[in-house]
């Protein structure tokens, strides 16, 4: 395999490993707790490697998984006493906790390839460098743990799938069927540091953000089903971690820079022209809604003065803009939405209400 | 090295002083303005504004090729406001929640930085050593002119924050009634946001991107517990800001090599913890006691 083809592989499996749980993060709004946690994850690595001495150790997965259970538990400690609320928990333990790591690192790990940097930015480039063999083939390193981290999360939410769906919209009804709400939200929060440690020697700890939160946003506005906001949200991490190679390629610069705003492209367009919750969508439906009343407002106007001997004053065009207070521009448009939907007739400026338009006048007055 | 030198050192070292003096303003202002936030519920939203500010450090340089500290803090502050207004857009439009939102802004806003400062860094002419301390702070080389501008913005966010006094206590106590009086709440609520993105980039040059948030969050919610006054929890948040500022720029003076941001950020967690557990009345020691006596007098 090439090491453009390796990266990209690469690239791809963290995207998906970091899309499948950053849908329950979104839906449950843990996100920024994903965010403490993939900071925090950096304590647990190097008190981990304090103890085994090795950058490559499982225990290293294990000291950061750790680290991220006492991140939440920390947090949620703190806002169960009240003092603080949820949202300033998490930016007190956080800090601290990354600070600890950093200022460890500085201390007692100079040297050796731990570098702050490194975890938080990563660095794809050079992943094909660090090579493990398996079954007698030659890959990167990186490209096997994360393989195992997205089968661990694709194996586990299927597995859970039906006690996550109930917990995440119905956390109360969960918790009465004996669902262990609690035992759940903690195994969450241990594979999203899972996927944060395995993910942060590849991305860096603020691009797993990027790839858990943003893919899951977009499919959030994208479907209501959650087993298709599961596939749209890693289709979505997966194109975002290809678009973002070649983008980063073109540009010669960081690689999981160049994915997390690929990510961010693929969410504005999604914000923008979702079929149903996009701003075009909602500004379409607006439109629509004012262009509805206000030709009811015409039917009613209409159909008010038919037969009176005013009828023919009241039925020019350019009365409507006195008589309902439109904008002259704001009734042409009224008008010629009105007659497009055959609500009326324009007949040499004078409007008459057609039959349909009767119909609708007289449901608008009894609504 | 004992406390008499430390000092010695705060007071006479050049570099050292003006280290501190700016560690100080830094914390003054991102703690008082902080209290706000918190009192809102909006502390996550500095960690936002620090992210967001990355790529506009680097557009503005690319743009102007100037690296002084006005021209980086004017791109922060423009990319700091964006993210806000983003966020905004964001939840007020679609269904997806506050912390989701800020999420998503703060990592691709931060992963564009990224990109782009690599990409400025290919090109060895321009090899910005400069731009790189905005991701964790270099309190230790800021000059004399940095500390200027810090304490002349920060100054300014202050006066601010007292000229509107008034309003903004309505805005962070009862916006309903606020509104009920006439004053605008959103007009106070984008002043408001404003004077935090003025804190979150004066901080930027020595705390860094990462941690800038702490000192937004951590003062405030260590003066939270003393004082149910707003005007002693803001008074009492710049201060404790300003003390730990001072407090990790000493230590990590006397303990050569360790950076300043983190060390600020361990004293202000280390202040913050103290005050949950000890802080008179709401302190969490207390209440234990309390409970104790409680149970004690029942039996």
């Amino acid at each position: 395999m090439s090491a453009s083809l390796e990266i990209q592989l690469i690239a791809v499996v963290v995207a998906a490993a970091c899309a499948l749980p950053g849908v329950f993060l979104v839906l449950r709004s843990m996100s920024m707790l994903a965010d403490a946690i993939s900071h925090t994850v950096l304590l647990g690595i190097v008190l981990a490697f304090f103890v085994v001495q090795d950058l490559q150790s499982p225990w290293l997965l294990l000291g950061a998984a750790a680290v991220g259970v006492l991140t939440v538990s920390l947090v949620e400690l703190l806002n169960r006493t009240q003092l603080v609320k949820q949202d300033a928990a998490i930016g007190l333990v956080f800090p601290a906790l990354f600070s600890l790591a950093v200022i460890l690192i500085s201390r007692f790990a100079r040297g050796v390839h731990l570098d702050v940097d490194a975890v938080l930015l990563g660095e794809l480039a050079f992943a094909p460098f660090d090579r493990i063999s398996l079954f007698g083939l030659d890959l990167p390193h990186a490209l096997v743990t994360m393989s195992a981290v997205l089968l661990l999360n694709g194996g586990l939410i299927a597995l859970f799938y039906k006690e996550l769906k109930l917990s995440t919209f119905d956390a109360g009804l969960a918790a009465t069927l004996g669902f262990a709400p609690a035992l759940l939200h903690y195994g969450l929060m241990t594979l999203v540091s899972i996927t944060a440690v395995g993910a942060f020697d590849a991305v860096g700890a603020i691009l797993v953000v990027a790839l858990m939160v943003t893919p899951a946003a977009a499919a959030y506005l994208l479907t209501d089903d959650l087993r298709r906001m599961l596939l749209v949200s890693v289709a979505i991490a997966v194109a975002s971690a290809i678009g973002g190679y070649w983008l980063a390629r073109l540009l010669n610069a960081n690689i999981a820079g160049a994915m997390a705003t690929v990510t961010g492209i693929f969410f504005v367009v999604v914000f923008l022209l979702a079929p149903q919750r996009g701003m075009l969508a909602i500004a379409n439906r607006r439109r629509r809604q004012r262009m509805e009343f206000a030709q009811s407002m015409l039917a009613i106007h209409l159909l008010h003065h038919t037969g009176r001997p005013e009828s023919v004053e009241e039925s020019r065009v350019e009365h409507l803009a006195q008589h309902i207070r439109w904008q002259p521009a704001f009734a042409g448009r009224v008008v010629r939405y009105a007659e497009r939907k055959g609500v009326v007739a324009n007949e040499n400026g004078l409007l008459r209400l057609t039959e349909q338009g009767r119909l609708v006048a007289q449901e608008a007055m009894m609504n | 090295m004992d406390l008499m030198q430390i000092l010695h050192g705060l007071l006479f070292d050049y570099t050292l002083r003006t280290v501190a003096l700016g560690t100080a303003v830094l914390g003054l202002v991102s703690g008082a303005l902080g209290a706000f936030a918190l009192l809102r519920r909006q502390s996550l939203i500095g960690d936002a504004i620090s992210h967001a500010a990355l790529p506009g450090v680097v557009l503005a340089f690319m743009l102007t090729g100037v690296k002084g500290p006005l021209v980086l803090m004017a791109g922060a502050a423009l990319a700091g406001v964006a993210g806000v207004l983003l966020v905004i857009a964001i939840t007020r439009n679609t269904r997806i929640k506050q912390d989701a939102a800020l999420g998503i802004i703060l990592s691709v806003f931060f992963g564009f930085g990224l990109m782009l400062l690599t990409f400025l860094q290919r090109d060895p002419d321009a090899r910005q050593a400069g731009l790189n301390h905005f991701l964790f702070g270099q309190a230790a080389t800021l000059l004399e002119g940095d500390v200027l501008v810090m304490t002349l913005f920060g100054g300014i966010a202050l006066g601010l924050l007292l000229l509107f006094w008034k309003e903004l206590k309505l805005l962070a106590f009862d916006r309903d009634f606020g509104a009920s009086l006439g004053f605008s709440m959103q007009a106070l609520e984008v002043l408001i946001t404003l004077l935090l993105v003025i804190a979150i980039v004066i901080g930027l040059q020595a705390v860094g991107v990462v941690l800038m948030s702490a000192m937004i969050v951590a003062p405030a919610a260590a003066a939270r517990q003393w004082t149910d006054h707003l005007g002693w929890m803001v008074a009492l948040s710049g201060l404790f800001g300003a003390a730990a500022g001072v407090a990790g720029t000493a230590i990590s003076s006397l303990a050569g090599g360790l950076s300043t941001g983190p060390v600020i950020v361990l004293c202000i967690s280390a202040i913050a913890a103290f005050s949950l557990l000890l802080a008179p009345n709401r302190g969490l020691f207390w209440a234990w006691q309390r409970r104790r006596r409680q149970r004690e007098v029942f039996a």
